[in-house]
Protein backbone atom coordinates (compact mmCIF):
# COMPACT_ATOMS: atom_id res chain seq x y z
CA UNK A 1 0.00 0.00 0.00
CA UNK A 2 1.40 3.91 -0.96
CA UNK A 3 -0.01 6.65 0.02
CA UNK A 4 0.53 10.15 -1.80
CA UNK A 5 0.37 13.42 0.33
CA UNK A 6 0.31 16.13 -2.07
CA UNK A 7 2.50 18.91 -0.42
CA UNK A 8 1.35 22.75 0.32
CA UNK A 9 3.79 25.29 -0.24
CA UNK A 10 4.73 28.65 -1.75
CA UNK A 11 7.01 27.62 -4.22
CA UNK A 12 10.09 28.48 -1.47
CA UNK A 13 9.01 26.64 1.53
CA UNK A 14 6.64 23.72 3.10
CA UNK A 15 3.93 24.62 4.44
CA UNK A 16 3.59 23.09 7.84
CA UNK A 17 0.60 21.88 7.57
CA UNK A 18 2.10 19.46 5.33
CA UNK A 19 3.63 17.47 8.05
CA UNK A 20 0.29 17.40 9.52
CA UNK A 21 -0.75 15.79 6.52
CA UNK A 22 2.00 13.59 6.26
CA UNK A 23 1.48 12.45 9.91
CA UNK A 24 -2.21 11.26 8.98
CA UNK A 25 -0.97 9.41 6.17
CA UNK A 26 1.60 7.49 8.78
CA UNK A 27 -1.74 6.10 10.58
CA UNK A 28 -3.24 4.52 7.60
CA UNK A 29 -1.30 1.33 8.00
CA UNK A 30 1.73 -0.24 6.70
CA UNK A 31 2.76 1.80 3.74
CA UNK A 32 5.20 3.82 2.06
CA UNK A 33 4.39 7.74 1.81
CA UNK A 34 5.25 9.93 -0.89
CA UNK A 35 5.15 13.42 -1.24
CA UNK A 36 4.37 15.55 -4.64
CA UNK A 37 5.97 18.70 -5.02
CA UNK A 38 4.48 20.52 -7.86
CA UNK A 39 4.79 24.24 -8.43
CA UNK A 40 7.40 26.71 -10.55
CA UNK A 41 11.17 26.73 -9.23
CA UNK A 42 9.88 24.65 -6.32
CA UNK A 43 12.99 22.66 -6.35
CA UNK A 44 14.05 23.86 -2.80
CA UNK A 45 10.60 22.95 -1.38
CA UNK A 46 11.47 19.07 -2.93
CA UNK A 47 14.62 19.06 -0.91
CA UNK A 48 12.75 20.17 2.53
CA UNK A 49 10.14 17.25 1.27
CA UNK A 50 12.88 14.80 1.26
CA UNK A 51 13.96 15.85 4.68
CA UNK A 52 10.35 14.89 6.28
CA UNK A 53 10.60 11.86 8.33
CA UNK A 54 8.71 8.53 6.97
CA UNK A 55 8.46 9.97 2.86
CA UNK A 56 10.52 7.38 0.60
CA UNK A 57 9.52 9.24 -2.07
CA UNK A 58 9.32 12.68 -3.80
CA UNK A 59 8.08 13.37 -6.90
CA UNK A 60 9.01 16.78 -8.51
CA UNK A 61 6.88 18.77 -11.27
CA UNK A 62 7.70 22.31 -12.62
CA UNK A 63 5.72 24.60 -15.00
CA UNK A 64 4.78 28.13 -15.23
CA UNK A 65 1.05 26.66 -14.80
CA UNK A 66 1.42 25.15 -11.26
CA UNK A 67 3.29 28.60 -10.22
CA UNK A 68 -0.13 30.07 -8.40
CA UNK A 69 -1.23 26.25 -8.10
CA UNK A 70 -4.79 26.76 -9.96
CA UNK A 71 -6.53 23.85 -9.41
CA UNK A 72 -7.42 22.77 -12.65
CA UNK A 73 -3.65 21.97 -13.30
CA UNK A 74 -2.84 20.25 -9.95
CA UNK A 75 -5.59 18.67 -10.21
CA UNK A 76 -4.56 17.13 -13.44
CA UNK A 77 -0.80 16.73 -12.50
CA UNK A 78 -1.64 14.94 -9.85
CA UNK A 79 -4.01 12.92 -11.46
CA UNK A 80 -1.40 12.02 -13.99
CA UNK A 81 0.81 10.05 -11.27
CA UNK A 82 -2.47 9.19 -9.32
CA UNK A 83 -2.06 5.57 -10.64
CA UNK A 84 -1.93 2.80 -7.70
CA UNK A 85 -2.55 4.91 -4.72
CA UNK A 86 -4.42 3.56 -1.89
CA UNK A 87 -5.05 6.89 -0.54
CA UNK A 88 -4.17 10.23 -1.69
CA UNK A 89 -3.87 12.97 0.90
CA UNK A 90 -4.19 16.97 0.64
CA UNK A 91 -4.40 19.97 3.53
CA UNK A 92 -7.46 21.43 4.11
CA UNK A 93 -6.97 24.40 3.17
CA UNK A 94 -8.33 26.97 0.70
CA UNK A 95 -5.64 25.00 -1.95
CA UNK A 96 -6.89 21.95 -1.63
CA UNK A 97 -10.39 22.14 -0.85
CA UNK A 98 -10.34 23.80 -4.54
CA UNK A 99 -8.29 21.53 -6.78
CA UNK A 100 -9.03 18.00 -4.92
CA UNK A 101 -12.28 17.41 -5.61
CA UNK A 102 -11.90 18.23 -9.06
CA UNK A 103 -9.17 15.32 -9.15
CA UNK A 104 -12.36 12.98 -6.95
CA UNK A 105 -14.62 13.87 -9.90
CA UNK A 106 -12.66 12.55 -12.63
CA UNK A 107 -11.53 9.62 -10.67
CA UNK A 108 -14.97 9.26 -9.50
CA UNK A 109 -14.09 8.91 -5.98
CA UNK A 110 -16.48 10.68 -3.22
CA UNK A 111 -13.63 12.53 -1.27
CA UNK A 112 -13.75 12.95 2.75
CA UNK A 113 -13.22 16.15 3.53
CA UNK A 114 -11.32 17.64 6.31
CA UNK A 115 -10.52 14.82 8.84
CA UNK A 116 -9.85 15.04 12.26
CA UNK A 117 -8.84 11.02 13.11
CA UNK A 118 -7.96 8.45 11.62
CA UNK A 119 -9.93 4.92 12.36
CA UNK A 120 -8.49 2.85 10.30
CA UNK A 121 -7.24 2.71 6.43
CA UNK A 122 -11.04 2.71 5.65
CA UNK A 123 -12.72 5.09 8.74
CA UNK A 124 -12.20 8.34 9.65
CA UNK A 125 -14.07 10.91 11.71
CA UNK A 126 -14.35 14.22 10.34
CA UNK A 127 -16.56 17.50 11.83
CA UNK A 128 -20.31 18.41 10.33
CA UNK A 129 -22.32 21.07 11.18
CA UNK A 130 -19.50 23.37 11.64
CA UNK A 131 -18.21 21.27 14.43
CA UNK A 132 -21.19 20.71 16.29
CA UNK A 133 -21.61 17.04 15.75
CA UNK A 134 -18.62 14.68 14.63
CA UNK A 135 -19.06 12.03 12.05
CA UNK A 136 -17.27 8.68 11.74
CA UNK A 137 -17.64 7.90 7.98
CA UNK A 138 -16.39 4.16 6.30
CA UNK A 139 -15.10 5.07 2.38
CA UNK A 140 -15.62 2.11 -0.05
CA UNK A 141 -14.03 3.71 -2.96
CA UNK A 142 -11.05 2.05 -4.12
CA UNK A 143 -8.60 4.99 -3.64
CA UNK A 144 -9.42 7.40 -0.80
CA UNK A 145 -9.11 11.38 -1.70
CA UNK A 146 -8.95 13.10 2.03
CA UNK A 147 -8.19 16.55 2.84
CA UNK A 148 -6.75 16.92 6.45
CA UNK A 149 -7.23 19.13 9.08
CA UNK A 150 -3.87 19.99 10.24
CA UNK A 151 -4.51 20.92 14.09
CA UNK A 152 -6.08 17.72 14.43
CA UNK A 153 -2.69 16.12 13.96
CA UNK A 154 0.98 16.31 15.50
CA UNK A 155 3.01 17.81 12.98
CA UNK A 156 5.80 15.12 11.14
CA UNK A 157 9.57 15.56 12.16
CA UNK A 158 10.77 18.19 9.19
CA UNK A 159 14.59 16.22 9.13
CA UNK A 160 15.83 12.74 9.68
CA UNK A 161 13.93 11.78 6.20
CA UNK A 162 16.40 11.08 3.19
CA UNK A 163 14.25 10.26 0.43
CA UNK A 164 14.87 10.01 -3.26
CA UNK A 165 13.70 13.02 -5.44
CA UNK A 166 12.43 12.18 -8.55
CA UNK A 167 11.34 14.52 -11.09
CA UNK A 168 7.82 13.79 -12.98
CA UNK A 169 6.10 15.61 -15.72
CA UNK A 170 3.45 18.38 -15.15
CA UNK A 171 -0.08 17.82 -16.86
CA UNK A 172 -0.78 20.43 -19.71
CA UNK A 173 -1.97 23.88 -18.44
CA UNK A 174 -5.82 23.99 -18.69
CA UNK A 175 -6.59 26.69 -21.29
CA UNK A 176 -9.97 28.05 -19.96
CA UNK A 177 -8.34 29.10 -16.46
CA UNK A 178 -5.43 31.74 -16.33
CA UNK A 179 -3.84 33.64 -13.65
CA UNK A 180 -4.28 37.56 -13.52
CA UNK A 181 -3.00 38.59 -10.12
CA UNK A 182 -2.69 37.88 -6.11
CA UNK A 183 -2.86 40.39 -3.11
CA UNK A 184 -0.90 39.16 -0.94
CA UNK A 185 -1.28 40.18 2.90
CA UNK A 186 2.24 41.25 4.25
CA UNK A 187 2.52 40.78 7.50
CA UNK A 188 6.03 39.97 9.84
CA UNK A 189 3.65 38.06 12.02
CA UNK A 190 3.60 34.19 12.98
CA UNK A 191 1.43 32.12 10.38
CA UNK A 192 -2.38 32.33 11.80
CA UNK A 193 -2.67 28.71 11.74
CA UNK A 194 0.40 27.28 13.20
CA UNK A 195 1.31 30.58 15.90
CA UNK A 196 1.22 29.02 19.41
CA UNK A 197 -0.88 32.83 20.68
CA UNK A 198 -3.72 34.12 18.79
CA UNK A 199 -5.08 37.35 19.50
CA UNK A 200 -8.50 38.00 17.47
CA UNK A 201 -10.80 40.86 17.52
CA UNK A 202 -14.26 41.13 16.59
CA UNK A 203 -16.76 43.33 15.87
CA UNK A 204 -16.48 45.00 19.12
CA UNK A 205 -13.12 46.82 17.59
CA UNK A 206 -15.41 49.17 16.33
CA UNK A 207 -13.61 50.46 13.52
CA UNK A 208 -10.32 49.19 11.34
CA UNK A 209 -8.55 52.17 12.96
CA UNK A 210 -9.34 50.45 16.25
CA UNK A 211 -8.17 47.52 15.37
CA UNK A 212 -4.90 48.09 15.37
CA UNK A 213 -4.43 48.59 18.44
CA UNK A 214 -3.82 44.42 18.13
CA UNK A 215 -0.93 45.01 17.04
CA UNK A 216 0.79 46.34 19.75
CA UNK A 217 -0.41 43.32 22.04
CA UNK A 218 0.39 40.64 19.35
CA UNK A 219 3.78 41.72 18.88
CA UNK A 220 4.65 41.74 22.78
CA UNK A 221 3.29 38.25 22.66
CA UNK A 222 4.31 36.98 19.49
CA UNK A 223 1.15 36.33 18.09
CA UNK A 224 -0.74 36.19 15.36
CA UNK A 225 -3.94 38.24 14.48
CA UNK A 226 -7.37 36.68 13.74
CA UNK A 227 -10.72 38.23 13.14
CA UNK A 228 -14.07 37.22 13.21
CA UNK A 229 -16.15 37.47 10.43
CA UNK A 230 -18.18 40.43 11.41
CA UNK A 231 -14.89 42.32 11.99
CA UNK A 232 -14.13 41.14 8.51
CA UNK A 233 -17.29 42.38 6.71
CA UNK A 234 -17.10 45.20 8.27
CA UNK A 235 -13.49 45.79 6.34
CA UNK A 236 -11.52 45.67 9.91
CA UNK A 237 -9.04 43.22 8.60
CA UNK A 238 -8.30 41.63 5.69
CA UNK A 239 -10.24 38.10 4.91
CA UNK A 240 -6.96 36.03 5.12
CA UNK A 241 -7.02 36.39 9.45
CA UNK A 242 -10.98 35.41 8.95
CA UNK A 243 -10.92 32.08 11.73
CA UNK A 244 -14.26 29.99 11.97
CA UNK A 245 -16.25 27.66 9.68
CA UNK A 246 -15.41 29.15 6.54
CA UNK A 247 -12.47 30.88 7.44
CA UNK A 248 -9.50 29.37 9.38
CA UNK A 249 -9.39 26.62 11.92
CA UNK A 250 -6.42 27.25 14.40
CA UNK A 251 -5.80 25.37 17.72
CA UNK A 252 -2.98 27.58 19.69
CA UNK A 253 -1.97 27.32 22.95
CA UNK A 254 -3.62 30.53 24.10
CA UNK A 255 -6.77 31.87 22.19
CA UNK A 256 -7.79 35.31 22.60
CA UNK A 257 -10.83 36.81 21.64
CA UNK A 258 -11.82 40.59 22.10
CA UNK A 259 -15.25 41.55 21.83
CA UNK A 260 -16.44 38.29 19.47
CA UNK A 261 -19.68 37.48 20.84
CA UNK A 262 -19.14 33.46 20.48
CA UNK A 263 -21.53 32.98 17.08
CA UNK A 264 -21.44 28.84 16.47
CA UNK A 265 -19.71 29.53 12.73
CA UNK A 266 -16.83 31.32 15.11
CA UNK A 267 -16.43 28.64 17.68
CA UNK A 268 -15.74 26.12 14.37
CA UNK A 269 -12.55 27.83 14.19
CA UNK A 270 -11.10 27.59 17.32
CA UNK A 271 -12.61 25.98 20.31
CA UNK A 272 -10.13 23.22 19.60
CA UNK A 273 -7.41 25.54 21.10
CA UNK A 274 -5.73 24.65 24.54
CA UNK A 275 -6.55 27.67 26.31
CA UNK A 276 -9.36 30.15 25.59
CA UNK A 277 -9.31 33.62 26.91
CA UNK A 278 -12.46 36.15 26.48
CA UNK A 279 -13.01 39.59 26.60
CA UNK A 280 -16.32 41.21 26.20
CA UNK A 281 -18.36 43.46 28.49
CA UNK A 282 -21.68 40.96 27.70
CA UNK A 283 -21.51 38.75 30.66
CA UNK A 284 -24.29 36.82 28.34
CA UNK A 285 -21.80 36.27 25.52
CA UNK A 286 -21.59 32.90 24.21
CA UNK A 287 -18.26 33.17 24.23
CA UNK A 288 -17.64 32.94 27.86
CA UNK A 289 -19.38 29.13 27.69
CA UNK A 290 -16.16 27.91 25.73
CA UNK A 291 -13.72 30.17 27.63
CA UNK A 292 -11.07 28.98 29.94
CA UNK A 293 -10.91 32.74 31.45
CA UNK A 294 -13.01 35.42 30.74
CA UNK A 295 -12.94 39.33 31.92
CA UNK A 296 -16.50 41.19 31.78
CA UNK A 297 -14.64 44.53 31.00
CA UNK A 298 -14.16 46.77 27.96
CA UNK A 299 -11.85 45.87 25.96
CA UNK A 300 -10.27 49.15 25.55
CA UNK A 301 -9.62 48.94 28.92
CA UNK A 302 -7.93 45.90 28.76
CA UNK A 303 -5.66 45.70 26.25
CA UNK A 304 -3.79 48.83 27.34
CA UNK A 305 -3.24 46.88 30.77
CA UNK A 306 -1.97 44.14 29.08
CA UNK A 307 0.35 45.89 27.32
CA UNK A 308 1.68 47.66 30.12
CA UNK A 309 1.83 44.58 32.11
CA UNK A 310 3.66 42.07 29.87
CA UNK B 1 -27.11 33.19 -21.13
CA UNK B 2 -29.11 31.43 -18.66
CA UNK B 3 -27.92 30.68 -15.26
CA UNK B 4 -28.14 27.47 -13.17
CA UNK B 5 -27.83 27.94 -9.51
CA UNK B 6 -27.96 24.78 -7.43
CA UNK B 7 -29.60 25.25 -3.89
CA UNK B 8 -29.39 22.98 -0.72
CA UNK B 9 -32.39 22.43 1.68
CA UNK B 10 -30.36 22.63 5.24
CA UNK B 11 -30.83 23.40 8.85
CA UNK B 12 -31.33 26.87 9.19
CA UNK B 13 -27.97 28.14 10.45
CA UNK B 14 -29.73 29.73 13.59
CA UNK B 15 -30.37 26.23 14.76
CA UNK B 16 -28.61 24.82 17.80
CA UNK B 17 -28.01 21.07 16.39
CA UNK B 18 -28.25 18.16 18.18
CA UNK B 19 -27.13 14.91 17.79
CA UNK B 20 -29.85 12.33 18.06
CA UNK B 21 -28.83 10.15 21.16
CA UNK B 22 -28.56 6.36 18.66
CA UNK B 23 -25.61 8.14 16.83
CA UNK B 24 -27.52 7.71 13.74
CA UNK B 25 -27.46 11.32 12.23
CA UNK B 26 -28.60 14.80 13.79
CA UNK B 27 -32.06 15.54 14.85
CA UNK B 28 -33.74 17.25 11.75
CA UNK B 29 -37.59 16.50 13.15
CA UNK B 30 -39.20 19.94 13.48
CA UNK B 31 -36.48 22.19 13.20
CA UNK B 32 -36.30 25.21 11.08
CA UNK B 33 -34.96 24.32 7.79
CA UNK B 34 -33.66 27.38 4.94
CA UNK B 35 -31.68 27.54 2.16
CA UNK B 36 -28.13 27.28 2.22
CA UNK B 37 -26.42 30.49 3.15
CA UNK B 38 -24.08 30.43 0.45
CA UNK B 39 -26.65 29.27 -1.80
CA UNK B 40 -28.18 32.34 -1.31
CA UNK B 41 -25.45 34.39 -2.54
CA UNK B 42 -25.32 32.43 -5.06
CA UNK B 43 -29.02 33.18 -6.44
CA UNK B 44 -28.65 36.91 -5.98
CA UNK B 45 -25.28 37.10 -7.93
CA UNK B 46 -27.48 35.40 -10.93
CA UNK B 47 -30.17 38.02 -10.30
CA UNK B 48 -28.05 40.40 -10.58
CA UNK B 49 -26.44 39.40 -13.76
CA UNK B 50 -29.59 39.30 -15.37
CA UNK B 51 -30.31 42.50 -13.66
CA UNK B 52 -27.15 44.20 -15.27
CA UNK B 53 -27.86 42.48 -18.82
CA UNK B 54 -25.14 39.81 -18.81
CA UNK B 55 -27.71 37.37 -18.07
CA UNK B 56 -31.04 36.56 -19.54
CA UNK B 57 -32.87 33.84 -17.22
CA UNK B 58 -32.39 31.76 -14.30
CA UNK B 59 -32.87 28.43 -12.75
CA UNK B 60 -32.87 27.27 -9.31
CA UNK B 61 -32.04 23.66 -8.99
CA UNK B 62 -31.97 21.40 -5.98
CA UNK B 63 -31.94 17.96 -5.04
CA UNK B 64 -33.88 16.37 -2.32
CA UNK B 65 -37.63 15.26 -0.95
CA UNK B 66 -40.65 17.25 -2.05
CA UNK B 67 -40.05 19.36 1.16
CA UNK B 68 -37.05 20.98 -0.86
CA UNK B 69 -39.85 22.78 -3.04
CA UNK B 70 -40.36 25.35 -0.37
CA UNK B 71 -36.21 26.49 -0.66
CA UNK B 72 -36.91 26.44 -4.68
CA UNK B 73 -40.21 28.81 -3.85
CA UNK B 74 -37.80 30.93 -1.61
CA UNK B 75 -35.22 31.15 -4.86
CA UNK B 76 -38.50 32.14 -6.74
CA UNK B 77 -39.09 34.37 -4.56
CA UNK B 78 -35.84 35.83 -4.70
CA UNK B 79 -36.46 36.63 -8.14
CA UNK B 80 -35.44 32.91 -10.01
CA UNK B 81 -37.45 32.40 -13.53
CA UNK B 82 -37.69 28.68 -12.70
CA UNK B 83 -37.21 26.01 -11.00
CA UNK B 84 -36.33 22.62 -10.96
CA UNK B 85 -36.34 19.59 -8.36
CA UNK B 86 -34.77 16.80 -8.53
CA UNK B 87 -36.79 14.36 -6.32
CA UNK B 88 -35.01 11.68 -4.20
CA UNK B 89 -35.73 10.60 -0.52
CA UNK B 90 -32.35 9.11 -0.73
CA UNK B 91 -29.20 11.41 1.27
CA UNK B 92 -26.71 11.85 -1.53
CA UNK B 93 -23.19 12.72 -1.57
CA UNK B 94 -21.40 15.48 -3.47
CA UNK B 95 -20.28 13.06 -6.13
CA UNK B 96 -23.29 12.34 -6.64
CA UNK B 97 -25.17 15.57 -6.59
CA UNK B 98 -22.41 16.71 -8.98
CA UNK B 99 -23.83 13.87 -11.17
CA UNK B 100 -27.10 15.00 -11.15
CA UNK B 101 -26.31 18.53 -11.72
CA UNK B 102 -24.48 17.25 -14.60
CA UNK B 103 -27.75 15.73 -16.40
CA UNK B 104 -29.52 19.04 -15.14
CA UNK B 105 -26.34 21.23 -17.05
CA UNK B 106 -27.25 19.29 -19.94
CA UNK B 107 -31.01 19.39 -20.00
CA UNK B 108 -31.02 23.60 -19.15
CA UNK B 109 -28.13 24.45 -21.37
CA UNK B 110 -26.50 27.07 -19.08
CA UNK B 111 -23.08 29.09 -19.75
CA UNK B 112 -22.26 29.82 -15.91
CA UNK B 113 -23.28 27.43 -12.88
CA UNK B 114 -22.98 29.35 -9.36
CA UNK B 115 -23.35 27.36 -6.66
CA UNK B 116 -22.35 27.86 -2.89
CA UNK B 117 -18.70 26.94 -1.59
CA UNK B 118 -20.00 25.12 0.86
CA UNK B 119 -23.12 23.13 2.16
CA UNK B 120 -23.54 24.33 6.23
CA UNK B 121 -24.89 20.53 6.84
CA UNK B 122 -22.21 18.39 5.43
CA UNK B 123 -19.48 21.04 5.28
CA UNK B 124 -17.91 19.75 2.44
CA UNK B 125 -16.83 21.63 0.10
CA UNK B 126 -16.80 19.77 -2.88
CA UNK B 127 -19.76 19.84 -5.12
CA UNK B 128 -19.40 22.98 -7.66
CA UNK B 129 -15.39 21.65 -7.86
CA UNK B 130 -16.92 18.13 -9.04
CA UNK B 131 -19.91 19.85 -11.08
CA UNK B 132 -16.57 21.38 -13.19
CA UNK B 133 -14.45 18.60 -13.36
CA UNK B 134 -17.40 16.41 -14.70
CA UNK B 135 -18.09 19.56 -17.31
CA UNK B 136 -14.65 20.06 -18.03
CA UNK B 137 -15.16 23.34 -17.55
CA UNK B 138 -13.00 26.22 -15.53
CA UNK B 139 -13.50 26.67 -11.54
CA UNK B 140 -13.93 29.74 -10.19
CA UNK B 141 -14.52 28.90 -6.27
CA UNK B 142 -14.94 30.64 -3.28
CA UNK B 143 -15.84 33.79 -5.29
CA UNK B 144 -15.59 37.65 -4.26
CA UNK B 145 -15.96 39.58 -6.76
CA UNK B 146 -16.93 38.11 -10.70
CA UNK B 147 -16.72 40.56 -13.23
CA UNK B 148 -18.65 39.31 -17.09
CA UNK B 149 -17.26 40.49 -20.47
CA UNK B 150 -16.74 39.67 -24.02
CA UNK B 151 -17.49 35.63 -23.20
CA UNK B 152 -14.87 35.70 -19.78
CA UNK B 153 -15.54 36.42 -16.24
CA UNK B 154 -12.69 38.23 -13.84
CA UNK B 155 -13.20 35.92 -10.97
CA UNK B 156 -11.80 37.37 -7.33
CA UNK B 157 -11.65 34.84 -4.86
CA UNK B 158 -10.17 34.25 -0.84
CA UNK B 159 -7.46 32.43 -0.62
CA UNK B 160 -5.93 31.63 2.61
CA UNK B 161 -3.13 34.15 1.46
CA UNK B 162 -5.83 37.27 0.48
CA UNK B 163 -7.48 37.48 -2.61
CA UNK B 164 -6.58 35.79 -6.15
CA UNK B 165 -8.13 37.15 -9.80
CA UNK B 166 -8.22 34.42 -12.53
CA UNK B 167 -9.59 35.25 -15.89
CA UNK B 168 -11.93 32.49 -16.89
CA UNK B 169 -13.27 31.62 -20.03
CA UNK B 170 -16.84 30.61 -20.13
CA UNK B 171 -18.86 28.57 -19.99
CA UNK B 172 -17.48 28.25 -16.09
CA UNK B 173 -18.60 26.92 -12.67
CA UNK B 174 -18.48 29.48 -10.29
CA UNK B 175 -18.91 28.89 -6.16
CA UNK B 176 -19.99 31.82 -3.59
CA UNK B 177 -17.99 33.06 -0.62
CA UNK B 178 -20.47 35.09 1.56
CA UNK B 179 -18.62 38.40 0.53
CA UNK B 180 -19.51 38.03 -3.00
CA UNK B 181 -22.73 40.11 -2.37
CA UNK B 182 -25.53 40.61 0.22
CA UNK B 183 -28.50 38.51 -0.96
CA UNK B 184 -32.26 40.15 -0.56
CA UNK B 185 -35.59 39.62 0.95
CA UNK B 186 -38.61 38.53 -1.11
CA UNK B 187 -41.26 40.74 -0.34
CA UNK B 188 -44.75 39.61 -0.13
CA UNK B 189 -45.77 40.41 -3.64
CA UNK B 190 -42.74 38.35 -4.89
CA UNK B 191 -43.66 35.53 -2.66
CA UNK B 192 -47.41 35.60 -4.20
CA UNK B 193 -45.89 35.71 -7.57
CA UNK B 194 -43.45 33.15 -7.02
CA UNK B 195 -46.43 30.43 -6.19
CA UNK B 196 -47.29 30.62 -10.26
CA UNK B 197 -43.68 30.34 -11.25
CA UNK B 198 -42.82 26.93 -13.23
CA UNK B 199 -41.46 24.51 -10.40
CA UNK B 200 -40.53 21.21 -12.95
CA UNK B 201 -40.55 17.61 -10.34
CA UNK B 202 -37.91 15.47 -12.04
CA UNK B 203 -37.74 12.03 -10.53
CA UNK B 204 -33.72 11.55 -9.56
CA UNK B 205 -34.15 8.05 -10.58
CA UNK B 206 -35.37 8.61 -13.88
CA UNK B 207 -32.10 10.84 -14.77
CA UNK B 208 -29.48 7.35 -15.63
CA UNK B 209 -27.02 8.33 -13.08
CA UNK B 210 -25.65 5.95 -10.21
CA UNK B 211 -25.45 8.28 -6.98
CA UNK B 212 -25.54 5.86 -4.40
CA UNK B 213 -23.83 6.70 -1.44
CA UNK B 214 -19.66 5.94 -0.93
CA UNK B 215 -19.20 6.37 2.20
CA UNK B 216 -21.36 4.82 5.25
CA UNK B 217 -22.21 6.72 8.68
CA UNK B 218 -20.87 4.45 10.96
CA UNK B 219 -21.80 6.72 13.92
CA UNK B 220 -22.50 10.70 14.39
CA UNK B 221 -21.34 12.19 17.66
CA UNK B 222 -21.42 15.08 19.91
CA UNK B 223 -18.19 16.80 20.01
CA UNK B 224 -16.00 16.64 23.01
CA UNK B 225 -16.90 19.38 25.73
CA UNK B 226 -14.50 22.00 27.12
CA UNK B 227 -14.02 22.14 30.55
CA UNK B 228 -16.32 25.18 32.54
CA UNK B 229 -14.17 28.02 32.67
CA UNK B 230 -14.14 30.75 35.55
CA UNK B 231 -14.93 34.25 34.71
CA UNK B 232 -11.42 37.01 36.29
CA UNK B 233 -12.00 40.20 38.17
CA UNK B 234 -9.00 41.60 36.54
CA UNK B 235 -6.23 41.88 34.05
CA UNK B 236 -3.49 41.21 36.68
CA UNK B 237 -5.09 37.72 37.32
CA UNK B 238 -5.24 36.96 33.86
CA UNK B 239 -1.55 36.88 33.25
CA UNK B 240 -0.87 34.93 36.06
CA UNK B 241 -2.91 32.57 35.12
CA UNK B 242 -1.72 32.30 31.50
CA UNK B 243 2.27 32.71 33.01
CA UNK B 244 2.24 30.50 36.10
CA UNK B 245 -0.62 28.14 36.02
CA UNK B 246 -1.26 27.52 32.21
CA UNK B 247 2.22 28.70 31.24
CA UNK B 248 1.24 29.42 27.76
CA UNK B 249 2.81 32.99 27.95
CA UNK B 250 6.51 34.24 29.16
C1 LIG C 1 -22.80 30.35 6.69
C2 LIG C 1 -22.12 31.22 7.70
C3 LIG C 1 -20.77 31.09 7.90
C4 LIG C 1 -20.12 31.89 8.82
N1 LIG C 1 -18.77 31.72 9.01
C5 LIG C 1 -18.15 32.44 9.96
C6 LIG C 1 -16.75 32.27 10.22
O1 LIG C 1 -16.06 31.49 9.55
N2 LIG C 1 -16.20 33.01 11.21
C7 LIG C 1 -16.91 33.91 11.96
O2 LIG C 1 -16.32 34.54 12.85
N3 LIG C 1 -18.22 34.09 11.72
C8 LIG C 1 -18.84 33.40 10.73
N4 LIG C 1 -20.17 33.64 10.50
C9 LIG C 1 -20.83 34.79 11.17
C10 LIG C 1 -21.29 34.48 12.59
O3 LIG C 1 -22.58 33.90 12.55
C11 LIG C 1 -21.36 35.79 13.42
O4 LIG C 1 -22.20 36.71 12.77
C12 LIG C 1 -19.99 36.44 13.62
O5 LIG C 1 -19.05 35.49 14.08
C13 LIG C 1 -20.12 37.57 14.63
O6 LIG C 1 -18.89 38.24 14.77
P1 LIG C 1 -18.55 39.05 16.11
O7 LIG C 1 -18.59 38.13 17.26
O8 LIG C 1 -17.29 39.80 15.85
O9 LIG C 1 -19.71 40.13 16.15
P2 LIG C 1 -20.96 40.27 17.14
O10 LIG C 1 -21.74 39.02 17.20
O11 LIG C 1 -21.62 41.53 16.76
O12 LIG C 1 -20.27 40.44 18.56
C14 LIG C 1 -19.56 41.58 18.97
C15 LIG C 1 -19.26 41.39 20.46
O13 LIG C 1 -18.42 42.44 20.90
C16 LIG C 1 -18.80 42.79 22.23
N5 LIG C 1 -18.32 44.15 22.46
C17 LIG C 1 -18.72 45.29 21.85
N6 LIG C 1 -17.99 46.34 22.30
C18 LIG C 1 -17.10 45.85 23.19
C19 LIG C 1 -16.07 46.43 23.98
N7 LIG C 1 -15.80 47.73 23.92
N8 LIG C 1 -15.35 45.62 24.80
C20 LIG C 1 -15.61 44.30 24.85
N9 LIG C 1 -16.58 43.69 24.12
C21 LIG C 1 -17.30 44.45 23.31
C22 LIG C 1 -20.31 42.67 22.23
O14 LIG C 1 -20.80 42.45 23.55
C23 LIG C 1 -20.52 41.43 21.34
O15 LIG C 1 -20.57 40.24 22.10
C24 LIG C 1 -20.84 32.86 9.56
C25 LIG C 1 -22.21 33.00 9.36
C26 LIG C 1 -22.84 32.20 8.43
C27 LIG C 1 -24.31 32.36 8.21
N1 LIG D 1 -28.81 18.46 -2.62
C1 LIG D 1 -28.39 19.56 -3.27
N2 LIG D 1 -29.23 20.23 -4.11
C2 LIG D 1 -28.82 21.34 -4.75
N3 LIG D 1 -27.59 21.85 -4.63
C3 LIG D 1 -26.72 21.24 -3.82
C4 LIG D 1 -27.07 20.07 -3.09
N4 LIG D 1 -25.98 19.69 -2.38
C5 LIG D 1 -25.01 20.59 -2.63
N5 LIG D 1 -25.46 21.53 -3.51
C6 LIG D 1 -24.71 22.70 -4.03
O1 LIG D 1 -23.33 22.48 -3.82
C7 LIG D 1 -22.80 23.47 -2.93
C8 LIG D 1 -21.67 22.87 -2.11
O2 LIG D 1 -22.13 21.80 -1.33
P1 LIG D 1 -21.15 20.76 -0.63
O3 LIG D 1 -20.17 20.30 -1.65
O4 LIG D 1 -22.05 19.66 -0.12
O5 LIG D 1 -20.48 21.50 0.52
C9 LIG D 1 -24.01 23.99 -2.18
O6 LIG D 1 -23.78 25.30 -1.70
C10 LIG D 1 -25.08 23.96 -3.27
O7 LIG D 1 -24.96 25.06 -4.15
Amino acid sequence: MSVLVVAEHNNSELNAMTLSAVSAASQLGDSDIHLLVAGENCGDVAKQAAAVAGVTKVFHAESAGLAHAIGENVAATVGSIAGDYSHILATATASGKNWMPRLAAQLDVQQISDITAVESADTFVRPIYAGNAMATVQSSDATKLITVRSTSFEAAADTGGSASVESVDAAGDFAGTQFVSEEVGESDRPDLVSAKVVVSGGRGMGSEENFKILEPLAEKLGAAIGASRAAVDAGYAPNELQVGQTGKVVAPDVYIAFGISGAIQHLAGMKESKVIVAVNTDEDAPIFQVASYGLVMDLFDVIPQLQEAL
Amino acid sequence: MKVLVPVKRVIDYNVKIRVKSDQSGVETENVKMAMNPFDEVAIEEALRMREAGVATEVVAVSIGTDKSQETLRTALAMGADEAMLIQTDADVEPLGVAKLLHKAVEKVGPEVVILGKQAIDDDSNQTGQMLAAMLDWPQGTFASKAEFSDGKVALSRETDDGIETLNLSLPAVITTDLRLNEPRYPNLPNIMKAKKKPLEVIQADSMGVDFASRLTVLKVEEPAEREPGVILGSVDELIDKLRNVEKVIS
